[in-house]
Protein backbone atom coordinates (compact mmCIF):
# COMPACT_ATOMS: atom_id res chain seq x y z
CA UNK A 1 0.00 0.00 0.00
CA UNK A 2 1.50 3.10 -0.67
CA UNK A 3 1.44 6.11 1.60
CA UNK A 4 2.43 9.03 -0.30
CA UNK A 5 3.33 10.32 -4.13
CA UNK A 6 7.14 8.89 -3.46
CA UNK A 7 5.98 5.51 -2.94
CA UNK A 8 3.47 6.16 -6.09
CA UNK A 9 6.06 6.65 -7.99
CA UNK A 10 8.10 4.34 -6.96
CA UNK A 11 5.69 1.45 -7.02
CA UNK A 12 4.95 3.05 -10.93
CA UNK A 13 8.84 1.98 -11.69
CA UNK A 14 9.39 -1.15 -10.28
CA UNK A 15 6.03 -2.79 -12.51
CA UNK A 16 6.32 -0.24 -14.91
CA UNK A 17 2.81 0.52 -15.34
CA UNK A 18 0.47 3.32 -15.00
CA UNK A 19 -0.59 5.78 -11.71
CA UNK A 20 -3.91 4.05 -12.48
CA UNK A 21 -3.26 0.53 -12.53
CA UNK A 22 -1.29 0.77 -9.33
CA UNK A 23 -4.25 2.34 -7.86
CA UNK A 24 -6.53 -0.31 -9.19
CA UNK A 25 -4.21 -3.10 -8.02
CA UNK A 26 -4.26 -1.60 -4.49
CA UNK A 27 -8.19 -1.31 -4.66
CA UNK A 28 -8.77 -4.85 -5.40
CA UNK A 29 -5.94 -5.81 -2.52
CA UNK A 30 -7.35 -3.61 0.01
CA UNK A 31 -11.00 -4.42 -0.33
CA UNK A 32 -11.14 -8.26 -1.61
CA UNK A 33 -12.91 -7.07 -4.52
CA UNK A 34 -12.87 -8.16 -8.32
CA UNK A 35 -11.09 -5.85 -10.56
CA UNK A 36 -14.76 -5.73 -12.53
CA UNK A 37 -16.62 -4.85 -9.53
CA UNK A 38 -14.25 -2.10 -8.75
CA UNK A 39 -14.41 -0.67 -12.71
CA UNK A 40 -18.44 -1.06 -12.37
CA UNK A 41 -18.47 1.03 -9.09
CA UNK A 42 -15.81 3.66 -10.99
CA UNK A 43 -18.02 3.45 -13.45
CA UNK A 44 -21.00 4.50 -12.13
CA UNK A 45 -19.21 7.65 -10.81
CA UNK A 46 -18.28 8.84 -14.07
CA UNK A 47 -21.85 8.62 -15.49
CA UNK A 48 -23.34 10.13 -12.16
CA UNK A 49 -20.35 12.88 -13.24
CA UNK A 50 -21.45 12.73 -16.76
CA UNK A 51 -25.15 13.57 -15.90
CA UNK A 52 -24.22 16.30 -13.76
CA UNK A 53 -22.00 18.23 -16.04
CA UNK A 54 -24.84 18.23 -18.67
CA UNK A 55 -27.59 18.92 -16.45
CA UNK A 56 -25.84 22.02 -15.46
CA UNK A 57 -25.05 23.39 -19.35
CA UNK A 58 -28.25 22.46 -20.74
CA UNK A 59 -30.72 23.35 -17.83
CA UNK A 60 -31.48 26.52 -16.10
CA UNK A 61 -30.34 25.03 -12.60
CA UNK A 62 -31.20 27.39 -9.14
CA UNK A 63 -29.89 26.65 -6.10
CA UNK A 64 -32.50 26.26 -3.08
CA UNK A 65 -31.03 29.38 -1.93
CA UNK A 66 -30.77 31.54 -5.25
CA UNK A 67 -27.40 32.46 -4.49
CA UNK A 68 -26.05 30.17 -7.52
CA UNK A 69 -27.23 28.81 -11.09
CA UNK A 70 -26.60 29.26 -14.68
CA UNK A 71 -23.13 30.86 -14.56
CA UNK A 72 -21.65 27.22 -15.95
CA UNK A 73 -24.65 27.39 -18.97
CA UNK A 74 -23.51 31.21 -19.56
CA UNK A 75 -19.85 30.34 -20.19
CA UNK A 76 -20.38 27.50 -22.12
CA UNK A 77 -22.74 29.78 -24.57
CA UNK A 78 -20.16 32.35 -24.19
CA UNK A 79 -17.89 29.47 -25.81
CA UNK A 80 -19.97 28.89 -28.34
CA UNK A 81 -21.24 32.50 -29.98
CA UNK A 82 -18.54 34.45 -28.46
CA UNK A 83 -15.43 35.35 -28.90
CA UNK A 84 -13.40 34.18 -26.09
CA UNK A 85 -10.10 34.97 -25.32
CA UNK A 86 -8.51 31.93 -23.37
CA UNK A 87 -8.32 28.31 -25.14
CA UNK A 88 -11.44 26.37 -25.50
CA UNK A 89 -10.05 23.57 -24.03
CA UNK A 90 -9.49 25.35 -20.08
CA UNK A 91 -12.99 27.49 -20.62
CA UNK A 92 -14.98 24.37 -21.29
CA UNK A 93 -13.40 22.68 -18.43
CA UNK A 94 -14.28 25.97 -16.48
CA UNK A 95 -17.77 26.06 -17.21
CA UNK A 96 -18.03 22.47 -16.77
CA UNK A 97 -16.94 22.60 -13.40
CA UNK A 98 -19.00 25.43 -12.44
CA UNK A 99 -22.27 23.55 -13.65
CA UNK A 100 -21.32 20.30 -11.42
CA UNK A 101 -20.80 22.82 -8.51
CA UNK A 102 -24.74 24.49 -9.59
CA UNK A 103 -26.04 20.92 -9.55
CA UNK A 104 -24.76 20.11 -6.34
CA UNK A 105 -25.76 23.79 -4.64
CA UNK A 106 -29.29 22.75 -5.96
CA UNK A 107 -29.31 19.35 -4.09
CA UNK A 108 -28.58 17.56 -7.26
CA UNK A 109 -26.87 13.98 -7.74
CA UNK A 110 -23.32 14.60 -8.02
CA UNK A 111 -19.34 12.22 -7.26
CA UNK A 112 -17.54 13.90 -4.75
CA UNK A 113 -14.44 14.35 -6.24
CA UNK A 114 -12.91 14.51 -3.19
CA UNK A 115 -15.62 16.39 -1.82
CA UNK A 116 -18.93 17.52 -3.01
CA UNK A 117 -17.68 21.42 -2.69
CA UNK A 118 -15.22 20.46 -4.97
CA UNK A 119 -17.25 18.37 -7.24
CA UNK A 120 -16.77 20.32 -10.36
CA UNK A 121 -13.01 20.23 -10.82
CA UNK A 122 -12.33 16.55 -11.58
CA UNK A 123 -15.06 16.41 -13.91
CA UNK A 124 -14.55 19.50 -15.32
CA UNK A 125 -11.02 19.04 -16.57
CA UNK A 126 -11.84 15.46 -17.70
CA UNK A 127 -15.25 16.59 -20.09
CA UNK A 128 -13.71 19.82 -21.39
CA UNK A 129 -10.45 17.60 -22.72
CA UNK A 130 -12.59 14.93 -24.32
CA UNK A 131 -12.96 16.90 -27.56
CA UNK A 132 -9.11 17.61 -28.07
CA UNK A 133 -7.73 14.18 -26.30
CA UNK A 134 -10.87 12.00 -27.67
CA UNK A 135 -10.25 9.34 -24.25
CA UNK A 136 -11.75 5.91 -24.65
CA UNK A 137 -14.18 4.78 -21.28
CA UNK A 138 -11.19 2.70 -20.67
CA UNK A 139 -8.75 6.39 -20.52
CA UNK A 140 -11.92 8.36 -18.46
CA UNK A 141 -11.98 5.85 -16.10
CA UNK A 142 -7.95 5.73 -15.70
CA UNK A 143 -8.30 9.37 -15.01
CA UNK A 144 -10.79 8.65 -11.70
CA UNK A 145 -7.96 5.97 -10.54
CA UNK A 146 -5.23 8.06 -10.57
CA UNK A 147 -6.83 11.39 -9.39
CA UNK A 148 -8.14 9.05 -6.63
CA UNK A 149 -4.57 7.82 -5.95
CA UNK A 150 -3.48 11.24 -5.19
CA UNK A 151 -6.38 12.06 -3.41
CA UNK A 152 -5.91 9.34 -1.60
CA UNK A 153 -2.36 10.45 -0.46
CA UNK A 154 -3.56 13.99 0.44
CA UNK A 155 -6.36 12.55 2.27
CA UNK A 156 -4.37 10.33 4.45
CA UNK A 157 -1.22 12.93 4.80
CA UNK A 158 -3.03 15.98 4.60
CA UNK A 159 -7.20 16.56 4.72
CA UNK A 160 -9.89 16.94 2.05
CA UNK A 161 -11.90 18.75 4.53
CA UNK A 162 -12.64 22.10 4.67
CA UNK A 163 -13.46 22.65 7.95
CA UNK A 164 -10.93 20.91 9.36
CA UNK A 165 -8.11 22.20 6.15
CA UNK A 166 -9.95 25.29 4.15
CA UNK A 167 -10.67 25.37 0.68
CA UNK A 168 -6.69 24.69 -0.11
CA UNK A 169 -7.98 21.10 1.15
CA UNK A 170 -11.00 20.54 -1.19
CA UNK A 171 -10.90 22.56 -4.37
CA UNK A 172 -6.87 22.38 -4.28
CA UNK A 173 -6.51 19.21 -3.65
CA UNK A 174 -9.04 18.51 -6.44
CA UNK A 175 -6.93 20.45 -8.37
CA UNK A 176 -3.79 18.94 -7.79
CA UNK A 177 -5.76 15.20 -8.47
CA UNK A 178 -6.84 16.96 -12.15
CA UNK A 179 -3.76 17.98 -12.60
CA UNK A 180 -1.89 14.93 -12.04
CA UNK A 181 -4.34 12.54 -14.35
CA UNK A 182 -4.39 15.01 -16.98
CA UNK A 183 -0.85 14.18 -17.33
CA UNK A 184 -1.34 11.04 -17.50
CA UNK A 185 -4.24 11.16 -20.15
CA UNK A 186 -2.18 13.14 -22.09
CA UNK A 187 1.14 10.58 -22.09
CA UNK A 188 3.07 11.80 -19.44
CA UNK A 189 5.29 10.24 -16.75
CA UNK A 190 3.97 9.38 -13.11
CA UNK A 191 6.94 11.53 -12.11
CA UNK A 192 5.07 14.50 -14.55
CA UNK A 193 2.29 13.40 -12.87
CA UNK A 194 3.57 14.16 -9.49
CA UNK A 195 5.07 17.56 -10.89
CA UNK A 196 1.76 18.67 -12.13
CA UNK A 197 -0.13 17.90 -8.72
CA UNK A 198 2.77 19.74 -6.87
CA UNK A 199 2.53 22.90 -9.13
CA UNK A 200 -1.44 23.08 -8.68
CA UNK A 201 -1.20 22.29 -5.09
CA UNK A 202 1.26 24.83 -4.77
CA UNK A 203 -0.70 27.72 -6.34
CA UNK A 204 -4.06 26.91 -4.22
CA UNK A 205 -1.81 26.87 -0.60
CA UNK A 206 -3.39 29.11 1.95
CA UNK A 207 -7.17 29.19 0.17
CA UNK A 208 -9.75 29.82 3.04
CA UNK A 209 -13.14 28.35 3.31
CA UNK A 210 -15.58 31.01 3.86
CA UNK A 211 -19.22 30.27 2.23
CA UNK A 212 -21.07 33.24 2.23
CA UNK A 213 -24.03 31.77 4.48
CA UNK A 214 -22.57 28.64 5.20
CA UNK A 215 -23.86 27.34 2.19
CA UNK A 216 -21.46 25.25 -0.90
CA UNK A 217 -21.87 28.24 -3.31
CA UNK A 218 -20.88 31.54 -2.47
CA UNK A 219 -17.57 31.07 -3.56
CA UNK A 220 -17.30 27.87 -4.18
CA UNK A 221 -18.64 27.47 -7.36
CA UNK A 222 -16.32 30.17 -8.80
CA UNK A 223 -13.03 28.75 -7.14
CA UNK A 224 -14.04 25.32 -8.67
CA UNK A 225 -13.87 27.28 -11.54
CA UNK A 226 -10.13 28.56 -11.35
CA UNK A 227 -9.15 25.30 -9.95
CA UNK A 228 -10.67 23.38 -13.50
CA UNK A 229 -8.48 26.62 -14.70
CA UNK A 230 -5.55 26.21 -13.52
CA UNK A 231 -5.27 21.83 -13.30
CA UNK A 232 -4.63 22.39 -17.20
CA UNK A 233 -2.32 24.91 -17.18
CA UNK A 234 -0.25 23.05 -14.74
CA UNK A 235 -0.58 19.90 -15.94
CA UNK A 236 0.77 21.82 -19.45
CA UNK A 237 3.98 23.44 -17.26
CA UNK A 238 4.48 19.41 -16.78
CA UNK A 239 4.05 17.93 -19.91
CA UNK A 240 6.52 20.89 -21.01
CA UNK A 241 9.73 19.38 -18.73
CA UNK A 242 8.80 21.80 -15.99
CA UNK A 243 9.28 20.68 -12.25
CA UNK A 244 8.35 21.58 -9.14
CA UNK A 245 11.29 22.83 -6.92
CA UNK A 246 9.54 21.58 -3.41
CA UNK A 247 8.90 17.52 -4.32
CA UNK A 248 4.93 16.81 -4.26
CA UNK A 249 4.85 15.18 -0.73
CA UNK A 250 6.45 18.28 0.93
CA UNK A 251 3.95 20.45 -0.72
CA UNK A 252 1.20 18.16 0.90
CA UNK A 253 2.73 18.49 4.14
CA UNK A 254 3.08 22.08 3.89
CA UNK A 255 -0.94 22.27 2.74
CA UNK A 256 -1.76 20.00 6.09
CA UNK A 257 0.77 22.35 8.54
CA UNK A 258 -1.61 25.44 6.73
CA UNK A 259 -4.78 24.31 7.04
CA UNK A 260 -3.37 23.85 11.20
CA UNK A 261 -2.98 26.90 11.43
CA UNK A 262 -6.07 28.91 9.71
CA UNK A 263 -8.16 30.36 12.02
CA UNK A 264 -11.62 28.82 12.62
CA UNK A 265 -13.40 31.76 10.98
CA UNK A 266 -11.86 30.41 7.63
CA UNK A 267 -12.51 26.98 8.07
CA UNK A 268 -16.20 26.65 6.98
CA UNK A 269 -17.84 28.13 9.56
CA UNK A 270 -19.27 30.95 7.23
CA UNK A 271 -18.07 33.50 10.08
CA UNK A 272 -15.22 35.01 8.32
CA UNK A 273 -13.49 36.45 4.67
CA UNK A 274 -16.04 36.59 2.12
CA UNK A 275 -18.71 35.15 4.57
CA UNK A 276 -18.24 38.27 6.91
CA UNK A 277 -18.19 41.30 4.33
CA UNK A 278 -21.11 43.54 4.40
CA UNK A 279 -22.99 41.81 0.90
CA UNK A 280 -22.20 38.40 2.50
CA UNK A 281 -24.10 39.38 6.19
CA UNK A 282 -26.17 41.33 3.76
CA UNK A 283 -26.99 37.84 1.52
CA UNK A 284 -27.00 35.36 4.63
CA UNK A 285 -30.05 37.51 6.51
CA UNK A 286 -31.99 37.67 3.32
CA UNK A 287 -31.63 33.75 3.30
CA UNK A 288 -32.03 32.43 6.47
CA UNK A 289 -33.76 35.89 8.16
CA UNK A 290 -33.70 35.80 12.27
CA UNK A 291 -32.82 32.54 12.38
CA UNK A 292 -28.82 34.07 11.25
CA UNK A 293 -28.73 35.73 13.81
CA UNK A 294 -29.17 32.78 16.04
CA UNK A 295 -26.52 30.40 14.25
CA UNK A 296 -23.89 32.53 14.46
CA UNK B 1 -4.34 5.13 7.15
CA UNK B 2 -7.62 6.86 7.49
CA UNK B 3 -8.64 6.39 4.21
CA UNK B 4 -8.18 3.24 2.70
CA UNK B 5 -10.01 2.84 -1.10
CA UNK B 6 -10.12 5.13 -3.99
CA UNK B 7 -14.23 5.56 -3.32
CA UNK B 8 -13.62 7.48 -0.11
CA UNK B 9 -11.83 10.08 -2.52
CA UNK B 10 -13.81 9.23 -6.12
CA UNK B 11 -17.25 9.09 -4.23
CA UNK B 12 -19.79 8.89 -2.96
CA UNK B 13 -22.29 9.51 -5.65
CA UNK B 14 -24.83 11.74 -3.38
CA UNK B 15 -27.35 14.77 -2.84
CA UNK B 16 -25.67 17.54 -2.62
CA UNK B 17 -24.44 19.89 -1.10
CA UNK B 18 -21.74 19.24 1.03
CA UNK B 19 -19.85 15.69 1.51
CA UNK B 20 -18.98 16.13 5.06
CA UNK B 21 -22.15 17.92 5.94
CA UNK B 22 -24.84 16.48 3.84
CA UNK B 23 -23.44 12.65 3.08
CA UNK B 24 -21.34 12.24 5.88
CA UNK B 25 -24.06 13.43 8.36
CA UNK B 26 -26.58 11.01 6.32
CA UNK B 27 -24.18 8.37 6.69
CA UNK B 28 -23.69 8.94 10.55
CA UNK B 29 -27.87 8.62 10.72
CA UNK B 30 -27.73 5.85 8.67
CA UNK B 31 -25.40 3.87 10.84
CA UNK B 32 -27.19 5.12 14.01
CA UNK B 33 -30.44 3.65 12.54
CA UNK B 34 -29.07 0.12 11.40
CA UNK B 35 -27.59 0.05 15.33
CA UNK B 36 -31.05 0.92 16.43
CA UNK B 37 -32.73 -1.41 14.56
CA UNK B 38 -36.01 0.48 13.57
CA UNK B 39 -37.70 4.08 13.48
CA UNK B 40 -37.48 5.90 16.69
CA UNK B 41 -40.40 7.59 17.84
CA UNK B 42 -38.27 10.61 19.20
CA UNK B 43 -34.86 11.54 18.00
CA UNK B 44 -32.49 14.29 19.69
CA UNK B 45 -30.26 15.79 17.20
CA UNK B 46 -27.30 17.33 18.93
CA UNK B 47 -24.76 19.37 16.46
CA UNK B 48 -21.31 20.81 17.36
CA UNK B 49 -18.67 23.16 15.57
CA UNK B 50 -19.33 23.58 12.15
CA UNK B 51 -22.10 21.43 12.04
CA UNK B 52 -23.92 23.69 14.56
CA UNK B 53 -22.73 26.93 12.77
CA UNK B 54 -24.04 25.68 8.98
CA UNK B 55 -26.05 23.03 9.56
CA UNK B 56 -29.30 24.76 7.69
CA UNK B 57 -27.45 25.83 4.47
CA UNK B 58 -25.81 22.57 4.26
CA UNK B 59 -28.87 20.34 4.64
CA UNK B 60 -27.25 18.55 7.57
CA UNK B 61 -30.19 18.25 9.38
CA UNK B 62 -32.48 16.34 6.57
CA UNK B 63 -29.22 14.33 6.44
CA UNK B 64 -29.05 13.09 9.52
CA UNK B 65 -32.96 12.51 8.99
CA UNK B 66 -32.88 10.41 5.70
CA UNK B 67 -30.15 8.61 7.53
CA UNK B 68 -32.84 7.68 10.50
CA UNK B 69 -34.50 6.91 7.76
CA UNK B 70 -32.57 4.55 6.43
CA UNK B 71 -31.81 6.75 3.18
CA UNK B 72 -29.00 6.30 1.22
CA UNK B 73 -26.59 9.24 0.12
CA UNK B 74 -28.16 9.51 -2.98
CA UNK B 75 -31.82 9.01 -2.41
CA UNK B 76 -33.25 12.05 -3.37
CA UNK B 77 -35.90 11.96 -0.26
CA UNK B 78 -33.54 13.45 1.64
CA UNK B 79 -34.86 17.18 0.26
CA UNK B 80 -38.17 16.44 2.12
CA UNK B 81 -36.89 14.58 5.18
CA UNK B 82 -38.89 16.35 7.50
CA UNK B 83 -41.80 15.38 5.76
CA UNK B 84 -40.64 11.83 5.62
CA UNK B 85 -39.96 11.61 9.44
CA UNK B 86 -44.17 13.17 9.93
CA UNK B 87 -45.15 10.59 7.76
CA UNK B 88 -42.93 7.69 10.05
CA UNK B 89 -44.27 9.16 13.11
CA UNK B 90 -40.91 10.31 14.06
CA UNK B 91 -40.20 13.37 16.55
CA UNK B 92 -37.16 15.28 15.75
CA UNK B 93 -35.96 18.12 17.64
CA UNK B 94 -32.40 20.25 16.66
CA UNK B 95 -29.98 21.35 19.58
CA UNK B 96 -27.27 23.94 18.52
CA UNK B 97 -23.96 23.15 20.68
CA UNK B 98 -20.66 25.00 21.24
CA UNK B 99 -17.29 23.55 19.72
CA UNK B 100 -15.81 20.69 20.51
CA UNK B 101 -12.38 19.84 20.59
CA UNK B 102 -11.45 16.73 18.45
CA UNK B 103 -13.00 17.34 15.03
CA UNK B 104 -15.49 20.63 14.09
CA UNK B 105 -17.81 18.09 12.44
CA UNK B 106 -19.57 16.30 15.19
CA UNK B 107 -23.16 14.80 15.89
CA UNK B 108 -24.95 13.60 18.92
CA UNK B 109 -27.93 11.00 18.23
CA UNK B 110 -30.25 10.47 21.13
CA UNK B 111 -33.21 7.79 20.09
CA UNK B 112 -36.06 6.46 22.01
CA UNK B 113 -38.63 4.12 21.17
CA UNK B 114 -41.07 2.84 24.25
CA UNK B 115 -38.34 2.49 26.97
CA UNK B 116 -35.68 2.02 24.81
CA UNK B 117 -33.19 4.84 24.69
CA UNK B 118 -30.05 5.03 22.70
CA UNK B 119 -26.93 7.40 21.91
CA UNK B 120 -24.26 7.73 19.38
CA UNK B 121 -21.95 10.64 18.59
CA UNK B 122 -20.13 10.16 14.82
CA UNK B 123 -17.81 12.55 13.18
CA UNK B 124 -17.97 13.64 9.77
CA UNK B 125 -13.83 13.48 8.53
CA UNK B 126 -14.29 14.39 4.95
CA UNK B 127 -15.45 14.06 1.70
CA UNK B 128 -18.38 11.79 2.79
CA UNK B 129 -15.94 9.77 5.48
CA UNK B 130 -17.44 9.17 9.01
CA UNK B 131 -16.27 7.41 12.17
CA UNK B 132 -18.46 6.38 14.98
CA UNK B 133 -16.69 7.65 18.38
CA UNK B 134 -18.91 7.09 20.96
CA UNK B 135 -21.75 4.64 21.33
CA UNK B 136 -24.28 4.33 24.44
CA UNK B 137 -21.57 5.71 26.30
CA UNK B 138 -18.36 3.47 25.10
CA UNK B 139 -15.59 5.14 23.12
CA UNK B 140 -15.15 3.34 19.86
CA UNK B 141 -13.75 3.94 16.43
CA UNK B 142 -16.13 2.75 13.61
CA UNK B 143 -15.75 3.80 10.30
CA UNK B 144 -19.02 2.31 8.93
CA UNK B 145 -17.51 1.45 5.83
CA UNK B 146 -17.12 -2.16 6.85
CA UNK B 147 -19.38 -4.83 7.80
CA UNK B 148 -19.09 -4.93 11.46
CA UNK B 149 -21.00 -6.72 14.45
CA UNK B 150 -21.19 -5.08 18.10
CA UNK B 151 -21.33 -7.12 20.91
CA UNK B 152 -22.58 -5.59 24.59
CA UNK B 153 -21.43 -8.13 26.90
CA UNK B 154 -20.63 -8.76 30.78
CA UNK B 155 -16.86 -8.16 31.27
CA UNK B 156 -15.74 -11.65 32.11
CA UNK B 157 -13.27 -14.14 31.17
CA UNK B 158 -13.66 -16.00 28.61
CA UNK B 159 -16.16 -13.86 26.70
CA UNK B 160 -14.30 -12.82 24.04
CA UNK B 161 -12.94 -16.32 23.08
CA UNK B 162 -16.10 -17.47 22.62
CA UNK B 163 -16.78 -15.02 20.26
CA UNK B 164 -14.15 -15.21 18.58
CA UNK B 165 -14.28 -18.69 18.46
CA UNK B 166 -17.78 -19.02 16.56
CA UNK B 167 -16.34 -16.66 14.06
CA UNK B 168 -13.58 -18.78 13.40
CA UNK B 169 -16.50 -22.14 13.31
CA UNK B 170 -18.80 -19.57 10.71
CA UNK B 171 -14.99 -18.67 8.68
CA UNK B 172 -15.19 -15.04 9.22
CA UNK B 173 -12.09 -13.10 9.49
CA UNK B 174 -11.50 -10.49 11.72
CA UNK B 175 -10.03 -7.41 10.06
CA UNK B 176 -9.84 -5.17 13.20
CA UNK B 177 -11.30 -5.82 16.40
CA UNK B 178 -11.70 -3.26 19.69
CA UNK B 179 -13.19 -4.13 23.07
CA UNK B 180 -13.70 -1.39 25.68
CA UNK B 181 -15.51 -1.18 28.95
CA UNK B 182 -16.86 1.56 31.33
CA UNK B 183 -15.57 0.33 34.18
CA UNK B 184 -13.88 -3.39 35.26
CA UNK B 185 -16.37 -6.07 35.71
CA UNK B 186 -19.40 -3.85 34.15
CA UNK B 187 -20.39 -4.32 30.64
CA UNK B 188 -18.45 -3.94 27.94
CA UNK B 189 -18.48 -3.30 24.23
CA UNK B 190 -16.91 -5.56 21.35
CA UNK B 191 -16.41 -4.26 17.77
CA UNK B 192 -15.46 -6.51 15.08
CA UNK B 193 -15.26 -5.53 11.48
CA UNK B 194 -15.14 -8.32 9.47
CA UNK B 195 -14.48 -8.73 5.44
CA UNK B 196 -17.98 -10.19 4.38
CA UNK B 197 -21.92 -9.56 5.06
CA UNK B 198 -23.16 -11.09 8.62
CA UNK B 199 -25.94 -12.90 8.62
CA UNK B 200 -28.95 -13.10 10.65
CA UNK B 201 -28.23 -16.94 12.17
CA UNK B 202 -24.65 -15.61 13.16
CA UNK B 203 -26.02 -12.92 15.18
CA UNK B 204 -28.37 -15.07 17.15
CA UNK B 205 -25.96 -17.36 17.34
CA UNK B 206 -23.73 -15.08 19.54
CA UNK B 207 -26.44 -13.78 21.79
CA UNK B 208 -26.83 -17.11 22.67
CA UNK B 209 -23.29 -17.33 24.06
CA UNK B 210 -22.99 -16.92 27.71
CA UNK B 211 -22.70 -13.11 29.30
CA UNK B 212 -23.62 -12.29 25.97
CA UNK B 213 -26.06 -9.01 26.76
CA UNK B 214 -27.09 -7.47 22.74
CA UNK B 215 -25.59 -8.29 19.33
CA UNK B 216 -25.79 -5.86 16.41
CA UNK B 217 -24.83 -5.60 12.98
CA UNK B 218 -23.45 -3.10 10.10
CA UNK B 219 -23.66 -4.07 6.61
CA UNK B 220 -20.93 -2.61 3.87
Amino acid sequence: MFRNVSELLELTEKHNKPISEIMIEQEIDVTGRSREEIIAKMQLNLKTMEEAVKRGIEEDVVSVSGLTGGDGKKLAHYLKYGNPIGGDTTLLAVANAMATNEVNAAMGIICATPTAGSAGVVPGVLFGVEHKLKPTEEQKLAFLFTSGAFGFVVANNASISGAAGGCQAEVGSATGMAAAALVELAGGSPKQSAHAMAIALKNMLGLVCDPVAGLVEVPCVKRNAAGASLAITAADMALAGIESRIPCDEVIEAMYRIGQTLPESLRETGEGGLAATPTGRKLEAAIFGQKAEKIN
Amino acid sequence: MKYRTVFDIIGPVMIGPSSSHTAGAARIGKVARTLFGEVPDKADLYFYGSFAKTYKGHGTDVAVIGGLLDYNTNDERIRDAYRYAKEAAMDVSIHEEGAIDHHPNTAKIKLYKGNREFELVGVSIGGGKIEIIELNGFELRLSGNHPAILVVHQDRYGVIAAVSNLLAKYQMNIGHMEVSRKEKGEQALMVIEVDQNVDEFLVQSLSELPHILHVSKIHD
